[in-house]
Order: structure tokens, then C-alpha cells, then sequence
């Protein structure tokens, strides 16, 4: 019973296997429809599948199997062409087939159902006639790609005979293993009586239960191998080397006549009567002739696997089972099936033994003996690889995520209307399985949009001058530890102005926030929960997960995702996932007292800062602190106020100016920081282990992990801490500046900037282009009209702007004295006057963005005289002034992504 | 008399409190700890109980009780819930009991604070009151939430 359940259970592995091997190998043979290797595969696959099914008398399968194969088989001999309707209803096969699997898989029993119109249409293509193929207009969901699901099977009726069956396919192994080694021994000493008759009875039992089983080729060729074995124990002929040959190749015959009888429960279709004659001429005594000898060696000799052709792929190994050399013995020999809980289960004992080796590890360097030092370094050694192996072992190449998309992209165009060529590139690049499967549904989300949305349709695309079938590629490789997988299409873009119409629209931001937007920050608008520029959802995309949700699946399995797009001439995805998550190489650092871990991949550089040294010390930009590292601006976060741990006397609790700190600096998600820790200790390989779902909402851990003396110590999550410490949201923030619409910082050449000082802020500059004049006005001179302060000026009115309302960290200016400093801007044709505090001096500079975290009313800092000194963002300013409303830039996207 | 009614038994300064031996994975020692930063105050730490890592919730700030004198040290009543391990760290573990109906008593009104909303009831015992604890309680009101996401943004 439980051997039927273990067949059964294989074959609907084998089945699934086979048929999403087809789904691939038909649409490749769509676009080569005269690639006879590919088109046996198919027939074979189905073939498979057909005998199988038979084996295990699911009817339906079988029946379908047949008409498809039917089809195939005539396709094969190059009596019919393959078309595209034949394509679709071949796909409809095996949606069909691979439904009927699934039912077996969830009731044990194949569900009822009605094929009779998918076979006649199949019958109807075989017999050459053209068949109105309804056009797939229900999109084939994806399938669920469920794990072979351990099935406990009813036992079929037939249960009883199969488990015979089962008997005697090993027992014949058993013999025929047996009869290679008689037969070669045999050969050394031709006359020993007991070893001829133990090869006659084995092969008469061999002819007895093939006939009991109905295997007539195998009877008869036993049969031919028996009389001569008969004659040869009697002593009538004398066993020579031609006979040895003849009957070891029998024994090959017959071996793989089994293995085709337990892949598909049927006999092959070879043909043993050459064999047979030959065994019945040695047993009639007479001597080959040479020709007949060259002959046999010519035709079984070079495949001693003859019956190659007629076998199915082993199954399970896709590719590697394809590309093998037919004479290997059959993937099953060479590969096991494990659960992937047991691999999972010998992964975490391996981190254990990981952590145990590292406690050990101490005591060895500090011990006088040799034989126990030796020992453990053997045992560390032995550790080491025995961790990289299994690590191995779960260790998936892409290409069982990518496999399901040639059938994907073809359907999804096909109900697009559009033509699609995808590449896939790198398919053999490995990564760990957890990760494939938490990448699989991003994936397909991508690949889906990329289609749907990303493609134009052909007449779109010739008229933009692009051949009409669009390109879809996909590449995945190796770089520095990680895994990058890139989906790009050569369609229309994505419109970004569009994509801050819809933001304006969607409320997410203001029409001049939008405005004001880099084309890279643009982009990532896209990634925000409910946000889609498609003017319509289609069937195809609309549902499912949304960018948002790609997102977060990518960034939660410690990925990353960036989009690049060029309107007009296409969008490219790219995708960086870890190789693994179970074991990391970490950097442990100590603060208030506790120690940390902080996974080397997103470290850049330890910096030390010593006060004593004038060029570098933490400044102070508006209450964020910030260091000059080689000349930028690095933003700081002090872990021990993050996570409000107690201050001790000498910490660097704030930016104490004498204090000496170490920082660690690190890049996370496009953000570069330094870490202001206590210490830095030493680097070691940890294990990532949960947190527990009690601490899950804490942001700046990633998860725990156990040190060599036993004890627990949090890793540190680097995204999680940018967050928190909001230097991700002042970046955010801060992008803009970098390629500023206006002219301000458009340049990175030398620019003028008139420098002045105002409350609370010492060092302020405005570029000089902005200004149109310096004046000075007497207090008396201000007026209010519209509630607003101003002054007649040229002729005419001109607003004041009292610059620190609207510049973050100044203070409101008092007047005390009887003159304000006032700089005249004209914006477009309007003057106004700019109220800044005290005018000090013109300086030429080179105007540099910087890393500092941009604050409201600035456009960022530059390095004046060695000053850190804050931009004046004047449009903004303005903005703020006349709409009376200073809300941060990016603020509701901000609040959208927590 | 069913396994179900067992009770693991143990004393949060000086009252003594039953939990289902059905939920109790094991009892242990006192583990070293490490304290997690930004967790709630009745989160200890976390310990390393042969490889896993155990959240561990100090039962006396759980409950809101005077903390543990100093010197002493807490054993481990581990919990297995739902694959999650989490230990409760009391002040002394007690007898394994066996109780059926005959003695309880829902939580009388005169329970006050943090206890009313973990105690399920109370048995009877002898000589004393053994309060049953809801583990699933003492644990959920522990799960942070998401919290101080940006502080550059403290409104959202």
C-alpha cells in the first residue's frame, strides 16, 4: 500500500514536471516550429504522461494525453505543420491535463469531467482539418504552484497486480544485476555447471513472470536466452565470448525494457527479433560470422542504451536529465528526492553546529593541548564545509522560477494582442530556495506588467519606428554577494510627467511638489500603495499585487528593487536578492554596554573622528548633526539615542565636540549614513535567527542571532534604523536638489553666492543670480496691505518675505535695528523683497550638493570658507510665502509608505 | 484525571499562579539576557534556549508588581504558542497540580489592575488561591505595534 503511494506520489511530481516542460517546449516550438528535438521531447512528454496514466487507470489523462499525442505524432513525421491554432489547443491540453492532475492531487481520485470536445478538436487538427479555436479568453491564472503535496492515495482498483508488479520489476533487477555477474564470470570459467544453471533458472523465472504480466517481447526474448543457457548447461555448446556478448547485451535489452515498464507501466515498442535471432543462432550451435558480429556491434554496440529513444526524460531534473548523455544511467540513479523540511531542518543544525564550532573555538587557542587544538581545528574545518554543501543544497537555479514564463508572456500577449519575444539569460544562476519562493509571485507580478503595460501593442510600435514584436528580457547573475535579476522591455516607458499628474490626482502630493520631483523620485511614486497609471485595469494586470506589494516582498527577503525607464524606449526592472539569508558574515559594535550586529552588506567604511583635528568633527546643520567625510556631507545617527539607551558618562550621547567617535558607515536602500557607535568589535559569520513575533513592530532590528559565548545579540535592520532616525525621509527629501529644475543648481560649476546671517542660523547664502538689488530700508517703511508686509519700491508695491518663517531651525527675526537688510528678487515680473538678517559678504564657490539632510527653505549646504553653509531654496520659499502654507515637500508620500 | 487539567504552578511575588501544562514546553534555569532596546517594559529580553531565541517577559512587570529584589534570580516557564516560544520569567517554579471544575471561581470582582484582564479565574486550592493565567493574554498585549516609524515626521 504504501509503495502505491509513493508511485503515485511520484508520478503526479513527474507529471507536474512533464508538464510544465511542455508548456516551455511548446511555445519555443511555436517560434521554431520545424525543431524536430523539441517536438520529440513534447511527444515523449505526453507519451510519459499518456502511459502512466494508464498505469494508474486515470481514464481522462489518458484519453487527453492520447488525442494530444495523436496530434503530435503526426506533427512529428511531418505530416502536419504546426500552426498557431494547434499551439493554442495543445496549451488548452495541458491546462486541461495539468487540472486533472491537480484534482488527483487534492481527492486522490481523478475529478469527473468532459474532454470529448477538446479531444475531437484535437482529432480534428490531426486529421488536418482547421478548427475554430475560441479565442483563450479567460486568462489562465498561474498556475498555483504548490509543492507536490504528499498525497495518500485510496488505493486504485488495481492496487493488488501493481504491487505484484512492483515485486517483480525489483526482483528482476535483483536478477538481471545477478546475471551481469554471472555472465562475466562465466566467461573466465565457461564450464562451472551451478553458475549456467543459476543463469537458467533466472531467466526462466524472467521469462515465467514476463508472460504472467503479459510482457510478450520480454518472454520471448528470455525465451531465446533460456534455450541457449539450456544447451549451454547441458554441455551441448561450449560458452564462447560472441555468446557472453550476445547475452549481456539481452540482459541490457531487457533492463531497459523494465525501466520503461515502471516509468509507464507498459512494455516499449523494442524490438528484440534481431537479439533473438542471434540467440537462436548461437543456440543452434552455429559460429557467427563476422559480418553478423560487426553487425550487432555496429547497431547495439554504440548505444548500449537502445531503447533511449523511446524513454521518456527521467523526469524531476528538467534540463540537466535532457542534456545528460543517453548512455548515463537514468536520473533516478544519481539524484534523490528529499522533503524540503528535511533540508530546512539539516540547515538550522548546521547553524547550530556553526555556533557551537565558534564556542568551541576560544577554548581551543587557549589550550596547551596539542591533540585538542588539532581536533578542533579539524572539526572547524570540517564545519565550514560541511555548512557550504548544504547550503548548496538548497541552493535552486532561477530557471524553476522562469520556467513558468515563456507560457505566461505567450498567453498574456496572445490576450494582448501583442507579440513578445522574451530572452531569458543567466536561467542556471542559483539562489536559495526560500528566497526563489519568496521572489516567485514579484516576479511574475513584473514579467505580467511588462506585458501588459510596458509593451505597446505591434501597430504602436512600427509606427514608433520599433520592429512590432517587443523584447522582453530577463538576466539574472552573480555581483559582490548578491543576486541581480533584471526585467527590462524595449515598450513605450513610463510617461513620469504622466505618473505626477496621478499623484496630484491621487492626493499623494501637491501640483508644485509634483513639479519639483527628480525623474528618480518620480519613479519611485510608482511603488506607493495604490498608485497605477494604467487608464484602465485590465484582466490582465488590476488584480493581484500591486508594485507596492512587489516591494515590500523583495525588501522584506533583504532585496532591493530599482526602476529605470526611458519614455519611448522602455522600462527596466532591477532586482537584488541576497544569494542567502540563513547565515551572514556580520560586524558586531558595542553601544551602552550592549552589542550589536550589522550584516556586512550594507557596510561601507569604519571612521573614526578625532575632535583634535580641525577637518573633522560632527557640525551642526540645524540641529542634524553631520560630518564632513572627503569632503561631503555624511548625515549622522547616534545608535544609543535610536534606541534610547542610557547615557554613561563620556558617551557620545550627543555631538560632544571633545569626545572622539567612531562611525560606522553604511548604505541602505539609496541611503547613506554613519552609525555613531560606542565600539567596534570584531566581524563574524552569524545566523540569522527570528526575533519572535512579539518584537516584529520594532524597526531597528532584523532579527537575532547567538554569539560564541551562548548569549543572544540583536542584528541591527539599517533600513529600519534610516527610517526611524528619519535620515531616509530627509533624503528623500533632499533629492530634488540634485538636478533642480531651476537654474540654482543645475550647474555644479562656480557660482556667486551672496552670504548673510540670520537668527539662529550663522552661515546663509542666496545665489547671486536671484538677486536683482541690496537694499537697505528704514523699519518705518514697511506697510501692510492684504494682511502681508510691504514697501513701496520702483513705482510700485513690494511684498517683504520675512525669509526664517520659511527656512527651518531660524528663528523669527525681532526687529532691533532701525534698517532691514533686504535682498530684491524679481520672480517673473514681480519684485520682492527677501528680509534676511545681516548681509556680510559676496563669495565665489563652488556650489556642491550635499549629503546633509535637506531642511525646509533650503536647497541644501556647501562648504563656504570652511563653513557649512545653508542655500536658500527661494522658489520654495516664495511658495510657501504666498500660499501661506509651509508643509514639508514630500509629506504625504512619507506618511503613504509608513 | 485528563492531562488537559494540569497546571504548571509558579509564584510572582508571593502569589501563586497556574498556567495549562498543555501550553508549558519546558521549565528551565535562569538564561543570561539580552535586553532589547524600544521593547515594552515587561519585555526582559531575549535568551538562547539551545539555539532558539525565546522572547522573555518578566512576569512581575507584566503584571505590574514590585520588581524582583535584586540578587534574585528568575527561572524560565517556557510556552509554546503557534511555533512561537516565549518564557515567562517568575520568581519561583511550583508543583505540577492537577485541578478539575470543583474548584474554580471566576475572577472576583474585587481583583483589581493589570491581573483582572490576564487572570481566566481562580481555583480554590487548600491553602491558598492559585490564579490561572490566559497566556495567550499575557502575551498579546506585549506585540509592539508599529511605532515612531520617522521622527522627522512625528505627526504621521
Amino acid at each position: 500500500m504504501e509503495q502505491m503511494e509513493e508511485i503515485l506520489v511520484d508520478f503526479l511530481v513527474e507529471a507536474g514536471e512533464n508538464l510544465d516542460r511542455l508548456d516551455q517546449d511548446l511555445v519555443r516550438l511555436e517560434q521554431s516550429p520545424d525543431d524536430k528535438k523539441i517536438i520529440g521531447n513534447v511527444f515523449r512528454a505526453l507519451h510519459t504522461i499518456k502511459g502512466s496514466s494508464g498505469f494508474f487507470a486515470f481514464k481522462r489523462l489518458e484519453k487527453v494525453a492520447h488525442a494530444g499525442e495523436s496530434l503530435l505524432g503526426k506533427i512529428r513525421d511531418g505530416k502536419l505543420t504546426l500552426n498557431a491554432d494547434m499551439v493554442t489547443t495543445l496549451l488548452t491540453t495541458l491546462d486541461r491535463l495539468r487540472e486533472i492532475v491537480r484534482g488527483v492531487e487534492g481527492a486522490k481520485a481523478e475529478p469527473g469531467g468532459d474532454d470529448a470536445g477538446l479531444i475531437s478538436a484535437l482529432h480534428a487538427l490531426a486529421e488536418g482539418k482547421t478548427v475554430e479555436v475560441a479565442k483563450r479568453g479567460a486568462p489562465v491564472a498561474p498556475p498555483a504552484l504548490t509543492p507536490p503535496a504528499r498525497v495518500t492515495a485510496p488505493a486504485p482498483a488495481s492496487a493488488n497486480l501493481d504491487s505484484f508488479l512492483r515485486d517483480f520489476l525489483a526482483e528482476s533487477h535483483e536478477n538481471l544485476d545477478a546475471l551481469d555477474r554471472a555472465f562475466v564470470s562465466l566467461e573466465q570459467t565457461p564450464a562451472d555447471r551451478a553458475q549456467l544453471s543459476n543463469v537458467f533458472r533466472t531467466l526462466h523465472t524472467l521469462k515465467g513472470s514476463s508472460g504472467f504480466f503479459g510482457f510478450g517481447r520480454l518472454e520471448k526474448v528470455a525465451h531465446a536466452a533460456e534455450s541457449l543457457l539450456g544447451k549451454l548447461r547441458t554441455g551441448e555448446l561450449q560458452l564462447n565470448g560472441a555468446m557472453t556478448t550476445t547475452l549481456l547485451e539481452t540482459v541490457d535489452g531487457i533492463r531497459e525494457t523494465l525501466k520503461h515498464i515502471e516509468l509507464t507501466g507498459q512494455e516499449s515498442a523494442k524490438d528484440f527479433s534481431a537479439t533473438i535471432g542471434v540467440l537462436n543462432q548461437l543456440a543452434e550451435g552455429k559460429a557467427l560470422t563476422a559480418p553478423a558480429v560487426e553487425k550487432k556491434v555496429a547497431t547495439v554496440a554504440p548505444t548500449p542504451n537502445p531503447l533511449t529513444p523511446a524513454l521518456s526524460p527521467a523526469g524531476g531534473e528538467g534540463e540537466k536529465a535532457q542534456a545528460a548523455p543517453a548512455s548515463q544511467p537514468s536520473a533516478a540513479g544519481s539524484t534523490v528526492r528529499v522533503d524540503v523540511a528535511l533540508l530546512d531542518k539539516l540547515m538550522n543544525l548546521v547553524g547550530e553546529l556553526v555556533l557551537a564550532r565558534n564556542r568551541l573555538l576560544p577554548f581551543a587557542v587557549n589550550h596547551e593541548n596539542a591533540a585538542f587544538t588539532s581536533a578542533t581545528q579539524r572539526l572547524d574545518g570540517i564545519t565550514t564545509e560541511l555548512q557550504e554543501r548544504v547550503m548548496k543544497t538548497r541552493m535552486q537555479p532561477i530557471n524553476h522560477v522562469w520556467s513558468k514564463f515563456p507560457r505566461l508572456v505567450r498567453d498574456l500577449s496572445t490576450q494582448c494582442g501583442k507579440q513578445v519575444n522574451l530572452v531569458m539569460e543567466g536561467t542556471d544562476t542559483e539562489l536559495d530556495r526560500t528566497l526563489l519562493d519568496a521572489i516567485k509571485d514579484p516576479l511574475t507580478h513584473l514579467v505580467r506588467n511588462c506585458v501588459d503595460h510596458g509593451i505597446e501593442s505591434p501597430d504602436a510600435r512600427v509606427a514608433a519606428g520599433k520592429p512590432a514584436a517587443g523584447r522582453l528580457l530577463l538576466r539574472a547573475y552573480h555581483e559582490s554577494g548578491l543576486v541581480v535579476i533584471e526585467i527590462s522591455d524595449d515598450g513605450a516607458g513610463i510617461n513620469l510627467t504622466r505618473v505626477r499628474q496621478k499623484a496630484v490626482e491621487k492626493g499623494f502630493l501637491k501640483s508644485e511638489d509634483a513639479a519639483r520631483l527628480t525623474d528618480r523620485q518620480a519613479t519611485d511614486l510608482i511603488f506607493l500603495p495604490g498608485f497605477s497609471t494604467a487608464e484602465s485595469t485590465t484582466s490582465v494586470s488590476g488584480r493581484g499585487v500591486g508594485m507596492d506589494v512587489v516591494k515590500t516582498n523583495v525588501e522584506s527577503s533583504g532585496g532591493s528593487i530599482e526602476l529605470s525607464t526611458v519614455l519611448g524606449a522602455g522600462t527596466t526592472l532591477r532586482l537584488k536578492i541576497p544569494l542567502t539569508l540563513a547565515i551572514v558574515p556580520a560586524l558586531f559594535v558595542g553601544c551602552g554596554g550592549e552589542r550589536f550586529a550589522i550584516a556586512q552588506t550594507s557596510l561601507l567604511e569604519l571612521v573614526r573622528l578625532d575632535p583634535s583635528q580641525n577637518e573633522s568633527r560632527i557640525e551642526d546643520v540645524s540641529g542634524a548633526p553631520v560630518c564632513r567625510l572627503r569632503g561631503k556631507l555624511l548625515p549622522l545617527v547616534f545608535l544609543k539615542r535610536e534606541l534610547q539607551l542610557e547615557p554613561r558618562a563620556g558617551d557620545c550621547q550627543s555631538p560632544a565636540p571633545a569626545q572622539p567617535v567612531t562611525i560606522v558607515v553604511l548604505q541602505s536602500e539609496g541611503h547613506r549614513f554613519g552609525l555613531v557607535v560606542d565600539e567596534v568589535h570584531d566581524t563574524e559569520e552569524i545566523v540569522v535567527k527570528p526575533v519572535g513575533a512579539l518584537l516584529k513592530g520594532i524597526p531597528a532590528f532584523a532579527g537575532a542571532t547567538i554569539l560564541g559565548n551562548g548569549s543572544v545579540a540583536l542584528i541591527l535592520d539599517i533600513a529600519g534604523l534610516a527610517v526611524m532616525s528619519g535620515v531616509a525621509a530627509k533624503l528623500r527629501e533632499r533629492q530634488p536638489v540634485a538636478d533642480a529644475p531651476a537654474p540654482l543648481v543645475a550647474n555644479p560649476d562656480e557660482k556667486s553666492l551672496l552670504l548673510f546671517h540670520m537668527g539662529g542660523v550663522e552661515h546663509m547664502a542666496i545665489l547671486l543670480d536671484l538677486v536683482t538689488r541690496l537694499e537697505k530700508f528704514p523699519r518705518t517703511r514697511i506697510e501692510r496691505s492684504g494682511g502681508r508686509e510691504v514697501l513701496q519700491y520702483d513705482g510700485g508695491i513690494m511684498p517683504l518675505v520675512r525669509v526664517a518663517d520659511f527656512v527651518e531651525g531660524c528663528r523669527a527675526t525681532v526687529d532691533s535695528a532701525d534698517t532691514l537688510d533686504v535682498v530684491v528678487h524679481h520672480a517673473k515680473q514681480q519684485a520682492v523683497g527677501l528680509v534676511v538678517g545681516q548681509i556680510k559678504d559676496i563669495v565665489t564657490a563652488t556650489l556642491r550638493v550635499t549629503d546633509a539632510p535637506r531642511q525646509r527653505g533650503l536647497l541644501g549646504s556647501t562648504v563656504v570658507n570652511d563653513q557649512i553653509t545653508g542655500v536658500l531654496d527661494v522658489p520654495a520659499i516664495l511658495r510657501a510665502a504666498h500660499l501661506e502654507d509651509a508643509t514639508p515637500k514630500l509629506m504625504p508620500i512619507i506618511a503613504a509608505k509608513n | 484525571m485528563p492531562a488537559n487539567n494540569n497546571f504548571i504552578t509558579f509564584v510572582v511575588d508571593g502569589q501563586l499562579f497556574g498556567v495549562p501544562a498543555t501550553e508549558v514546553m519546558e521549565l528551565t534555569r535562569f538564561h543570561e539576557l539580552t535586553r532589547v532596546p524600544l521593547a515594552p517594559p515587561a519585555v526582559a529580553g531575549l535568551i538562547n534556549l539551545r539555539g532558539q531565541v525565546v522572547t522573555a517577559v518578566d512576569m512581575r512587570r507584566r503584571l505590574e508588581l514590585r520588581p524582583r529584589p535584586e540578587g534574585q534570580q528568575p527561572m524560565n516557564v517556557v510556552l509554546r504558542r503557534e511555533d512561537v516560544l516565549v518564557s515567562l520569567l517568575v520568581d519561583q517554579v511550583g508543583e505540577v497540580i492537577a485541578l478539575d471544575d470543583s474548584t474554580f471561581e471566576p475572577v472576583p470582582d474585587t481583583l483589581r489592575g493589570i491581573a483582572r484582564e490576564l487572570v481566566r479565574g481562580i481555583h480554590k486550592l487548600p491553602c491558598r488561591l492559585l490564579l490561572l493565567l490566559d497566556p495567550s493574554k499575557v502575551i498579546a498585549g506585549l506585540a509592539v505595534g508599529p511605532r515612531r516609524q520617522s521622527l522627522a515626521n512625528p505627526a504621521v
